[in-house]
């Protein structure tokens, strides 16, 4: 039995019929080749697969794309504009956030959730707030700095903020 | 670590709900935050039939004050609880349970009708409904939270049976949940729930037994004047834990103890 599932990722509409079983995270790497969403663990801990839908942090390992009908879905491939990187990319390559990259993008898309939720947070509501996302190469210091940069960046230019397509609530 | 295939159906209300249950039969599953389901099932530990997906069902995702109670929707998420005005003034040991569930992807996601009708050991809410003595509502009845939670993973709910609300007493005085694990977003090793009421201790433990306890003798010699480092001491009379991969039964028994004890001190604004 497959069924429809409709949905708008990065701003672009797409439509396919899915088994019900199908994990969102597979539809978007297997389906739609979005592949910078990432799996690391299978068991809901890591955080690499987090993307937003309608605007909120979810881990796409954890839904299945049936669930995603009629939603408007961001990716790490919805952050970069016009060849420019997103400010939250843009501290992660300053403050180096990252090692190997694997968690990067479950990172920067917790920290876009939690920057739209608190644009000036302090150190211990970013720990907090990235709680879900587990690196495995080295420390959360410089991913601490990441987020801390691109909040000032964000709140000193307002437009760059991260927004998320149509739907956001 | 794809899950055995299953049909998928979406109801638009509870009444839908329950009829697609019962055509499913048995082996089907209720899908809401999904967040204890799909994990299950993705490592094949839960293999239903079919999946009734109610998060379209738009009227259970509420919290309402009534009088002296406050109804909260079985589709609230848990960070709609945790951010919730109402809930922060009339049950603030709910908002921060709430606010400890998982992580904030978990939150998102997750509601207070799967915690429930998941009935999973670690769970914290059911520790809370079971002090508080709130009831369960479902499509067909009300049930006490003390008659709800039978054994590990298993409620009294019936095959069709839908969880729509769960309704607790306003309590707004102190309070502390310690929830003891090892990293943040963990389940609880041991938590323990305390909250003042009516001039009297409601304590619960969390994860020490198939089902939430509530330490009535911790209460009971509070009640008779004991401090709370000796009403502790009752923490852990007649408990029977199962040890698991993080705790033996001795230690399980041991933070029951420890953590009543914090979690009194720390309600009342001391260390």
């Amino acid at each position: 039995m497959k069924l429809k599932v409709a949905t708008t990722v990065n701003g672009r509409r797409h439509e396919h019929e899915v088994e019900p079983r199908l994990l969102l995270v597979h539809y978007l790497r297997d389906n739609l080749g979005l592949t910078g969403t990432h799996i690391g663990c299978d068991t809901s801990q890591c955080g690499a697969c987090t993307i937003l839908v309608d605007g909120k942090a979810v881990k796409s390992c954890t839904m299945f794309a049936v669930q995603a009908e009629g939603r408007s879905l961001q990716t790490i491939e919805g952050m970069a504009k016009d060849g420019e990187l997103h400010p939250i990319q843009q501290a992660f390559w300053d403050e180096h956030g990252l090692q190997c990259g694997y968690c990067t993008p479950g990172f920067i898309m917790a920290a876009a959730y939690l920057l739209e939720q608190n644009a000036n947070p302090t150190e211990d509501e970013i720990r907090k707030g990235l709680e879900g996302n587990l690196c495995r190469c080295t420390g959360y210091v410089n991913i601490v700095k990441a987020v801390q940069t691109a909040a000032k960046t964000m709140s000193a230019t307002p437009a760059k903020k991260a927004t998320v397509t149509a739907g956001g609530n | 670590m794809i899950p055995a295939a299953f049909e998928y159906a979406r109801a638009s209300s509870v009444e839908e709900a329950s009829k697609l249950l019962s055509k499913f039969g048995e082996d089907a599953k209720v899908l809401a935050g999904g967040h204890s389901l799909i994990p299950l099932m993705r490592l094949r530990l839960a293999q239903p039939a079919a999946l009734v997906d109610i998060n379209g069902i738009k009227e259970l995702d509420h919290i309402k004050e009534d009088g002296q109670k406050l109804r909260i929707g079985a589709l609230t998420r848990h960070v709609t609880i945790h951010n919730s005005p109402v809930v922060k003034e009339k049950l603030p040991l709910l908002a921060e349970i709430a606010s400890e569930v998982g992580d904030n992807q978990v939150r998102n996601m997750g509601t207070m009708g799967g915690v429930i009708a998941h009935a999973d050991a670690a769970g914290d809410y059911p520790t809370l409904a079971l002090i508080l003595d709130a009831e369960i509502v479902t499509n067909k009845r009300t049930i006490p939270a003390r008659d709800f939670f039978k054994d590990l993973f298993t409620t009294a709910l019936g095959p069709d049976e839908v969880v729509t609300e769960v309704v607790f007493p306003v309590a707004n005085g102190p309070h502390k949940y310690v929830k003891f694990r090892r990293r943040l977003f963990d389940w609880a090793i041991v938590g323990v729930a305390a909250q003042k009421m009516n001039g009297g201790w409601r304590i619960g433990l969390t994860n020490v037994g198939p089902t939430p306890v509530r330490a009535k003798a911790v209460e009971e010699a509070l009640h008779q004047g004991a401090k709370p480092e000796e009403a502790a001491q009752h923490a852990s009379d007649g408990l029977d834990p199962a040890g698991d991969l993080r705790a033996s039964p001795e230690y399980k028994k041991h933070l029951a103890r420890v953590l009543t004890k914090r979690a009194i001190n720390q309600a009342e604004g001391r260390q």
